[in-house]
């Protein structure tokens, strides 16, 4: 069960202070992403049923939203969710040798997660990131012009930054 | 060197921040709007030409004198950032690389329009994006640019940044205000339009990233002169995204007098084809617009040099031509597969169906299942007519253009490369080890000599 801080609450009070009065609903989608970074990751139901009560509205509001965007993880993920685009312009550029490498290099297939919880690999539709393919998002950033190489490097200091 | 409007200053160190985009005559067209009257700054920019740059091409101006200004109730603009047009990536050029010039084009175009809070949709994958736009707001406040009676105009204007969370059909404007509300990205009938009755059922125009920055320029040289660049109805620049295989991806602006051809093969843009390889096809207005073969790309069906502007593109409708569309211009070399390729937008499509209405949510899945087999040795040859019939059905019978969306590159697909198709049914071993290559697709076309 996830609570914010006295801080992160302040800001939730001016989020929902930027709609119309009674409109407070349209922070749903702004509070789903700060209970999902607060949550590991993913949205459980009692996450869920938190962003209700604080937003008023019905927990069947936020379900029925939570489930419908790509971004919102209802079911766990690791602490690093690769999620590498494969669409068109990033297929031409060779995403499913990435995709494969990535497959290969952890022993998991897509959608599935390393045995000690670091990565879940998740193939992604078009990131806005055409021009640089192949390409991944990794948290709040874009991972750009992936090749095998790269992808070693960041497994390695992501794998590294978790033994510290 | 065409000229540059959106990204003169692209070069300018520091031009993300307010400092040095002020130095460089930013705001000026703000400190002129706001000497204006709003109906006048309409009137600038219907004189301008300028169409909507989110992928329609609907003229702005026109968009804008359609809100309703019922009295007492409060109206909105919001900002169109969801891009997820695949092959798209400008508007996040734009707002990574120049802010301030999104917010001034905001600023100008809430003053117009009269929106006292006006919302940047942005999709939720650009996840750094948000800050910088928040820094650029506060700069931009910090210098009376916004807030409380702007300029002493009486004016009041806030703007505010809305994450989405991955959802394609939220670029459509009706998903998208759904989604500003916290639903989810379902479309809405129309009417009513957002003119009407849009964000909290108030009147709302929304309008894209680069169409809101192309306001600033067309304030700061007047509507009239903004016309007078580019060709016929394609007036002003244009940005586009340039991805696939070229040596030189990126963001270019163009004005809309080029050809295709020194578009791709110029070291200004494009850069032309890695490695030396030979064109075989592209789609040049992001991926839901016809794919079209090297040869109906470069001339038209009549034999004329095709241009990059909106009337040339889609010179020959969709039997000979495509369309802009929303500038992500993908460009495929020899070595490319179009059957795979197309598997890849059907799949795409099929994932980001809202699910609404049932031609889109079962048609896009039917398609990509059916691509899949023939793309993987286990397709028929009835497959390729069942293709055809699946997207006559899903196009036109749908609440938002998404299904036509899903339709039209595969469409395309089979009418400019049926032999492709034909070939991985017929070739289901070797179409696993090798591509069918460029074939014919380059070959020049004869033209009939007209009586």
């Amino acid at each position: 069960m996830i609570k914010f801080s006295e801080e992160k609450l302040k800001d939730i009070k001016e989020l929902i202070s930027h709609y119309p009065e009674g409109k407070q609903k349209s922070a749903l989608i702004p509070l789903l992403h700060l209970a999902q970074d607060e949550n590991g990751g993913w949205l459980d139901a009692s996450a869920m049923d938190y962003v209700a009560e604080l937003l008023q509205i019905l927990p069947i509001e936020v379900y029925e939203v939570a489930t419908f965007y790509s971004m919102f993880n209802t079911k766990p993920v690791g602490k690093h969710l690769l999620e590498v685009c494969r669409t068109g312009p990033c297929m031409l550029n060779g995403s499913d040798q990435i995709i494969d490498y990535i497959k290969e290099k952890l022993g998991i297939s897509e959608g599935e997660t390393t045995t000690d919880g670091l990565f879940t690999l998740k193939p992604a539709e078009c990131l806005g990131a055409c021009g640089y393919a192949p390409m991944m998002q990794l948290g709040k950033t874009y991972r750009e012009h992936l090749t095998k190489e790269k992808v070693d490097k960041l497994i390695d200091e992501l794998r590294g930054q978790a033994k510290n | 060197m065409g000229i540059k409007l959106l990204l003169e200053h692209d070069k300018v160190e520091g031009i993300r921040y307010y400092d040095a985009y002020r130095k460089h005559g930013g705001y000026r067209a703000a400190e002129k709007a706001f000497k204006m009257s709003p109906a006048d700054i309409v009137e600038e920019v219907k004189k301008s030409g300028l169409r909507g740059r989110g992928g329609a091409g609907f003229p702005t101006g026109m968009k804008w004198s359609f809100l309703a200004k019922p009295e007492g109730v409060p109206r909105h603009l919001v900002c169109n950032a969801d891009e997820s047009e695949p092959g798209t990536f400008k508007d996040r050029y734009l707002m990574e690389f120049h802010p301030h010039l999104f917010i001034e084009g905001l600023l100008i175009s809430s003053f117009a329009l009269g929106s006292n809070a006006t919302y940047i949709y942005i999709r939720g994958e650009y996840a750094w994006i948000p800050d910088i736009l928040e820094q650029a707001i506060a700069e931009a406040k910090n210098n009376g640019w916004l807030g409380k009676n702007i300029l002493g105009s009486g004016f009041d204007c806030e703007i505010y940044v809305h994450r989405g969370a991955g959802a394609y059909i939220c670029g459509e404007e009706t998903a998208l205000i759904e989604s500003l509300e916290g639903k989810r990205g379902n479309p809405r009938m129309k009417p009513p339009f957002p003119a009407i009755q849009g964000v909290w059922m108030r009147p709302t125009v929304v309008n894209n990233v680069e169409t809101i920055a192309a306001v600033v320029p067309i304030i700061n040289i007047g509507g009239d002169e903004y016309a007078k660049i580019g060709i016929g109805k394609s007036t002003g620049t244009k940005l586009m995204s340039a991805c696939g295989n070229i040596n030189k991806p990126g963001v270019y602006e163009i004005d809309m007098t080029i050809s295709v051809e020194e578009f791709i093969f110029s070291d200004e843009y494009c850069g032309g084809i890695p490695k030396g390889k030979k064109l075989k096809a592209c789609i040049p207005g992001g991926s839901s617009v016809p794919i079209l073969p090297a040869n109906l790309l470069l001339k038209t069906a009549k034999g004329e040099t095709r241009l990059m502007n909106y009337e040339s593109m889609s010179d020959g409708g969709f039997v000979s031509g495509s369309m802009i569309g929303s500038g992500g211009f993908e460009v495929f070399d020899e070595d490319q597969c179009v059957v795979r390729h197309t598997m890849t937008l059907a799949r795409f499509y099929n994932h980001e169906s809202c699910g609404q209405c049932s031609p889109c949510r079962e048609g896009t899945g039917w398609m990509y299942k059916i691509l899949k087999n023939i793309e993987y040795g286990k397709g028929k040859m009835s497959d390729i007519d069942l293709l055809w019939d699946i997207q006559r059905k899903i196009e036109g019978n749908t609440i938002c253009p998404l299904g036509d969306a899903a339709a039209w590159p595969i469409a395309a697909a089979i009418r400019h490369f049926r032999d492709e198709f034909e070939w991985h049914v017929l070739n289901p071993d070797e179409s696993q080890k090798r591509n069918y290559g460029l074939a014919h697709y380059a070959d020049p076309i004869h033209v009939a000599a007209t009586a």
